[in-house]
């Protein structure tokens, strides 16, 4: 079974997770600025990178906590996991 | 009973609340609660009758037996933001009691549940099947599982149908 490492947990089986989507998107501190293109590229485009990718992780059936975690995605094998706030290692 | 190498008990109702908290709430609720608050990962604290199990770095559930009122624990929080959510009727407890209870229990749930890597006193949210359990080993030969009332009758009878197995 796929192990994740939780930044409050340690190593914990894959199934008590749930995927939480890309990372690092900051909300828009003015919202009532933008127009529509910024918002469907702010709600709805995202990258569909190739290799190694920062994503939203969460430990529903744990700690109930979000953090990030750098995942490959042609093997899916996770490089780390860090809090959110932090910034990308 | 006696006979038996592995059984499974319900455990008698008792009070629950689920403490949520930033550093300032839960350090004072530390100090409030007699049993005080593990600051390590996934460790239980208890002082007699009343627990206290880390579930998340702010989250911890209380045990105390039934018609316990937290008084202290009001006081000592009151006017700081903080969740004292009263869960008694959301979840039952039972106990799994015998020298196979972790075998047992591996049969659904993911965890490594040898006594190096779930030591006694070690408590998580975790999953059986397709429930979500609070797990809480007691003794060496003994788990307390926390799980939602509804979701009672399908842990027990994967329970009865691994024992089978």
């Amino acid at each position: 079974m796929l192990l994740i490492d939780c930044p409050y947990c340690g190593n914990r089986p894959e199934i008590e997770f749930t995927y939480g989507g890309q990372a690092h998107i900051a909300r828009p501190t003015q919202p009532a600025d933008y127009d529509d293109h910024q918002w469907t590229e702010f709600l709805y485009l995202r990258d569909n990178q190739r290799g190694l990718r920062a994503e939203r992780w969460r430990h529903s059936h744990g700690c109930g906590r979000f953090f990030n975690a750098l995942r490959d995605t042609t093997t899916d094998r996770f490089h780390g996991t860090y809090k959110v706030g932090e910034p990308r290692p | 009973m006696a006979e038996t190498s592995l059984y499974m008990r319900m455990l008698p109702p008792m009070s629950r609340w689920i403490l949520q908290g930033g550093a300032d709430a839960l350090s004072a609720a530390a100090r409030a609660w007699p049993a005080g608050l593990s600051s390590e990962a996934c460790r239980a604290r208890g002082q007699g009758e009343l627990h206290a199990l880390w579930l998340g770095p702010e989250e911890f559930l209380l045990l105390a037996p039934p018609d316990h009122e937290p008084r202290a624990l009001r006081e000592a929080l009151a006017g700081m933001p903080h969740s004292l959510v009263d869960v008694s009727h959301r979840q039952v407890a039972f106990e799994v009691c015998g020298p196979d209870c972790a075998l047992l229990l591996s049969a659904a749930c993911p965890l490594d549940l040898d006594a190096a890597h779930f030591p006694v006193g070690m408590c998580t949210r975790t999953v059986f099947g397709k429930a979500d359990i609070v797990l809480w080993r007691t003794r060496a030969d003994a788990f307390h599982v926390e799980v939602w009332r509804s979701f009672l009758p399908y842990c027990t009878e994967l329970l009865a149908e691994q024992v089978q197995n």
